[in-house]
């Protein structure tokens, strides 16, 4: 079967985030109110093959865990579905 | 016989040449050593150059972490060889988790090329065993991502194992404690954001970064 991977990257809470906090202060100055807080982060769509959605899952993990995030600072975020 | 130093090259470093003509000026052999390569029998001392390893695509160093030589690197470094990686260099070091932390985008955001003022804070690593503690040394950056973090209890560690060998005089990029550069637990793998290769002659505005430079070659295992 093949697979659809969405892996969200972000930092992790507390890590400073010099780019949300820049989109952050602009928002106001275009006329957005209202937008409490901005954190940036990044987004990977894999397509894979895998025997099942459980497999497709815990492979997208491990392309998260060694290569996409840098554990040190952020942390991901994967959503799965059959194509 | 002249200690050799290896100088990495990575696709998209781009100070290679400053580093080997500055170890040069001490008095060292220096050959360039690429990316595909596994082997650094022969090598008495390795830099990582400065530049943007494999375009510094997803994070700097997160790709060239991955390169055969860094096998290699780690292995050089695990038998208490010196190992400095300079700004891109201290980026890949960390990504290969050869030291910790990480290094963030600047404060600010903005690309930062310009003098420094550092510190020396510890001279128990590779790179500062010849300066003097509280000494002040003028030496460049040129980065983007430079502003190390890491969380608290690394930071703790850091300081009570003499890690932190480099400190910033005036904060550029937001970096925690004004860490300019580190280096592991046994002083031998380090890595900073400066550039002291581009501080290795008054021509250049500065000789200050010869102090650290000629460490290197003092910390070779006799």
């Amino acid at each position: 079967m093949r697979y659809h991977a969405k892996v969200e990257v972000r930092l992790r809470p507390g890590i400073a985030d010099p780019e949300g906090a820049t989109i952050e202060r602009a928002l106001p100055a275009l006329g957005f109110d209202g937008i409490a807080s901005v954190r940036a982060g990044r987004c990977f769509n894999l397509e894979l093959d895998a025997t099942d959605l459980e497999s497709a899952r815990s492979h997208a993990a491990a392309v998260a865990d060694r290569l996409l995030a840098n554990p040190v600072i952020e942390e991901s975020v994967i959503e799965v579905t059959e194509l | 016989m002249a200690p050799v130093v290896g100088v990495l090259l990575f696709p998209g470093t781009n100070c290679e040449y400053d580093s080997v003509v500055a170890m040069e000026s001490l008095g060292a052999e220096a050959r360039l050593v690429f990316h595909t390569e596994s082997s650094l029998k022969g090598f008495d001392a390795i830099i990582l150059p400065g530049g943007f390893a494999h375009g510094d695509y997803l994070r700097p160093g997160a790709i060239a972490r991955f390169s055969p030589i860094m096998e290699a690197v780690a292995a050089f470094a695990a038998d208490g060889g010196p190992v400095i990686g300079i700004c891109n260099g201290f980026q890949v070091l960390c990504e290969a988790h050869l030291l910790p932390g990480a290094l963030q985008k600047n404060r600010g955001l903005t690309f930062l090329c310009q003098p420094s003022a550092l510190e020396v804070v510890s001279t128990r690593s590779a790179l500062t065993r010849g300066a003097t503690v509280g000494q002040t040394l003028a030496v460049p950056i040129n980065h983007f991502s430079g502003s190390y973090t890491c969380d608290l209890d690394t930071l703790r560690q850091l300081r009570e194992q003499d890690q932190i060998m480099l400190r910033y005089v005036d904060n550029p990029n937001g970096s925690i404690d004004n860490i300019a550069g580190i280096c592991n637990e046994a002083g031998n793998v380090v890595g900073l954001m400066p550039h002291p290769e581009r501080a290795s002659s008054p021509l250049l505005g500065s000789a200050d970064g010869l102090v650290l430079l000629r460490s290197i070659l003092d910390s070779v295992p006799a």
